[in-house]
């Protein structure tokens, strides 16, 4: 048993220089969702890439809004009436609340193009993935999981990258509540909300989001932003700091707080 | 506890249906009892309906134990109405169902005649005329009085002038009367409307394979659709009933989003409500007709494909949302649309994808204001503990989900009244909300439900969290 395994080892890694070579990689993609944030889309050569799986992390469970709120806004800042196929699981209503059409449209974004699909098990989330996927015509694919997806393995988002790129869709997929694990996304992030620019009377601001990129396929990962949505102007841009307030932040290290989540 | 209704044995040595059991005990020992299930028992004739469907798209159910047919014209496929009687006895016999029949011009003459003639007469009109007054089904003693008076049969009440009865018995009386001489019209109220659109077939020997009986439904999509397009119109709404050849059937049915003539689609849709089905379509002893109707039908245009490919498109996110619709069910594929109301949890309408109505305006942004309104909405809200430095203050620390928040920012409060002119009782309590941001910088939405002068000790919840 022992002898065999190493034949099998090597095998597997041919398997897996053939796949990255002439697998998902070797493909250009066909454009990109981008933040309107300069730097911020220079970085990616132009941002999320289409036909694409992108994965966002919530950095803690109270995140789930933000990471859900960053993914859901790139995609609805392109232009046009492309709708965006949101799939969660019945139990997401209870965890981390309805999506608020109302704060969307606030949010500038534009809630009749939302279609959600409400599955009652993790297993028909991700058949009913597959199927979203391959259909070309939206603007993106939210698939939004809680916690350990186990049936989200190798193979099985493989096959959504797959479909993914034949049809040039692109696939966001939120994982609350989880820690990273290898995958075949493109990008991969982790989200966290960050403290807004007061308004006057010490007020909330602009939703600001910290974003770490943990994962990059094509280039160096590792950056962090902090980036806030400006509405008027339908982008993110750089969180403007007021001295006065300094709370300096909660750069929560993933590590840390995936094991604790775990 | 009283006997609900006996079988022709127990008739046969004297019990009644609304004796007592305890009677019926002593009269007959061993006794077999099966407690009464009105709603079981509905359900079932239901089914027969279903199962009688075959014979005319006409049938009513005569509750709680009565099925009325209209065959007028739908007769002669089974050789005449002697032909359909002894097709409806031969497979109710086989599910051990016995029944009493009558055949008649009107609907409710033939609902007297099976229901109250006791001798037999030599033609229709007689046999009308011979029925006991009881077949007008009066109050009890309006019966009583009616027998009383001579007036046995509907024969002696028919020649009389229609004035004096309704003047003794009321107008219903009257109308009963005319109703079942056929002077008036008894209107049928059909179980399902007879759809516009049908395709049927009918075989000689039973299928018995699921397989098979899918292609068949193919050719009939094929023909409905045909019909379809030549009337100008698409389906919303397709039903396949698979007749069994013991008398009872199975409705499969799907919907789409947008009325379509697409064999393909419609098909698609088929197989994958056949592959979702918790129980499988049974043939039993096989399928000795399948009947595909399109009850619902929408105009549609011969539409041609745009040179750019949007409407492809837009075509392919129907398809997919109607699939997921089939497969998940209607209501878990959902578009969102405004409500007219200022309560934040009924601000929103997630209504189902395939009949949802035209997009209406939301309210737009306040240019340079962060958003008043969460993006996740909690419903119901969460009770969260809330530290406040003055009572009708806003919060300073709270607790949600064993977890502590210090306050280091807030905007509030935005008061929200109930809506005092739907409900008597002023609708509840006023809610006063804030907006605020904790030391992590996670933005929550907190309301404190009710004033101070409104309630003693108002409880805290959180109600959304913003991005």
């Amino acid at each position: 048993m022992r002898e065999s395994s190493h034949p099998l080892a090597g095998l597997r890694q041919r398997i897996a220089r053939i796949a990255a070579s002439d697998g998902v990689e070797s493909h250009r993609a066909e454009g990109w969702l981008a933040s309107g944030h300069a730097r911020f889309d220079d970085a990616l050569h132009g941002g999320l890439a289409i036909g694409r799986i992108h994965e966002f992390f919530a950095a803690d469970a109270l995140d789930a809004t933000s990471a859900a709120a960053f993914a859901a806004l790139v995609a609805l800042r392109a232009p046009g009436k492309a709708p965006l196929i949101w799939l969660r699981t019945t139990d997401a209503n209870k965890r981390s609340g309805r999506i608020y059409a109302p704060g969307i449209a606030e949010l500038g974004g534009d809630p009749d193009r939302l279609l959600l699909v409400e599955t009652a098990d993790p297993k028909m989330l991700l058949a009913c993935a597959n199927d979203a996927i391959r259909c070309a015509g939206s603007a993106a694919v939210i698939v939004e999981s809680w916690g350990k997806f186990p049936l989200l393995d190798l193979t099985a988002g493989r096959r959504l990258a797959l479909g993914a790129r034949d049809a040039g869709t692109t696939l966001l997929m939120l994982r609350l509540n989880a820690v990273p694990t290898p995958s075949v996304a493109e990008t991969r992030w982790s989200v966290a909300a960050g403290p807004s620019h007061a308004l006057a009377a010490d007020a909330p601001g602009a939703p600001a989001f910290d974003l770490e990129l943990l994962r990059w396929r094509g280039g160096p990962a590792g950056t962090r932003w902090r980036l806030d949505w400006n509405h008027d102007e339908q982008s993110f841009r750089e969180t403007a700091l007021s001295g006065a307030l300094l709370p300096l932040p909660a750069r929560r290290a993933m590590a840390s707080h995936g094991a604790a989540a775990a | 506890m009283r006997l609900a209704s006996v079988d022709a044995a127990a008739l046969a040595v004297g019990l009644r249906p609304g004796m007592p059991l305890a009677d019926a005990r002593a009269q007959l020992g061993e006794l077999m009892i099966v407690p009464h299930d009105p709603v079981l028992d509905q359900d079932w004739l239901d089914r027969l309906a279903q199962g009688c469907a075959r014979y005319t798209p006409l049938v009513a159910l005569d509750a709680p134990d009565g099925l009325i047919l209209d065959i007028a014209g739908a007769a002669h496929l089974l050789g005449g109405e002697a032909g359909v009687v002894a097709d409806i006895e031969g497979r109710f016999a086989r599910l051990g169902m016995t029944l009493r029949h009558a055949l008649g011009p009107t609907a409710d003459a033939a609902r007297a005649l099976a229901r109250y003639q006791a001798r037999p007469a030599p033609d229709e009109t007689s046999a009308i005329r011979r029925l006991p007054v009881a077949a007008l089904e009066l109050e009890a003693e309006e019966t009583t009085a009616l027998v009383r008076a001579g007036l046995k049969t509907i024969g002696d009440l028919a020649g009389r002038p229609m004035a004096n009865l309704a003047a003794r018995f009321g107008a219903d009386a009257a109308m009963a009367l005319r109703r079942i001489m056929g002077d008036a019209p008894s209107p049928l109220d059909p179980r399902v409307p007879p759809p516009p659109v049908v395709a049927e077939r009918r075989f000689a020997e039973p299928l018995g394979s699921t397989a098979h009986a899918a292609k068949i439904l193919a050719e009939l999509v094929g023909e409905a659709i045909g019909d379809l397009a030549e009337r100008g119109k698409g389906g919303r709404s397709f039903r396949a009933t698979f007749f069994r050849s013991d008398g009872l059937a199975r409705d499969i049915a799907i919907e789409t989003g947008h009325p379509t003539r697409d064999a393909g689609l419609v098909m698609r849709l088929f197989a994958e409500r056949l592959d979702g089905l918790a129980d499988p379509l049974d043939p039993g002893f096989g399928f000795d007709m399948i009947r595909l109707a399109v009850p619902r039908i929408e105009t549609l245009g011969a539409s041609q494909l745009g040179l750019e490919g949007g409407a492809v498109k837009e075509a392919a996110i129907d398809e997919l949302a109607d699939r997921l619709a089939t497969r998940l069910g209607r209501g878990r594929v959902r578009r969102l649309r405004p409500a007219d109301t200022h309560i934040p949890e009924q601000a929103q309408l997630e209504l189902p994808a395939i009949d949802a109505p035209a997009p209406l305006p939301w309210q737009a942004p306040e240019p340079g204001e962060p958003p008043t309104r969460p993006f996740h909405l909690f419903d119901p809200p969460q009770p969260i503990e809330v530290i406040a430095e003055v009572p009708d203050g806003p919060p300073h620390r709270f607790r949600w989900r064993r977890q502590a928040h210090a306050v280091r920012r807030y905007e509030g409060p935005e008061r929200i009244a109930a809506e005092w002119w739907r409900r008597r009782d002023n609708g509840g309590l006023t809610r006063d909300y804030y907006r605020v941001e904790d030391a992590q910088g996670r933005r929550f939405w907190l309301f404190r439900h009710g004033l101070y002068d409104e309630k003693p000790d108002p409880r805290w919840y959180i109600h959304g969290v913003f991005a």
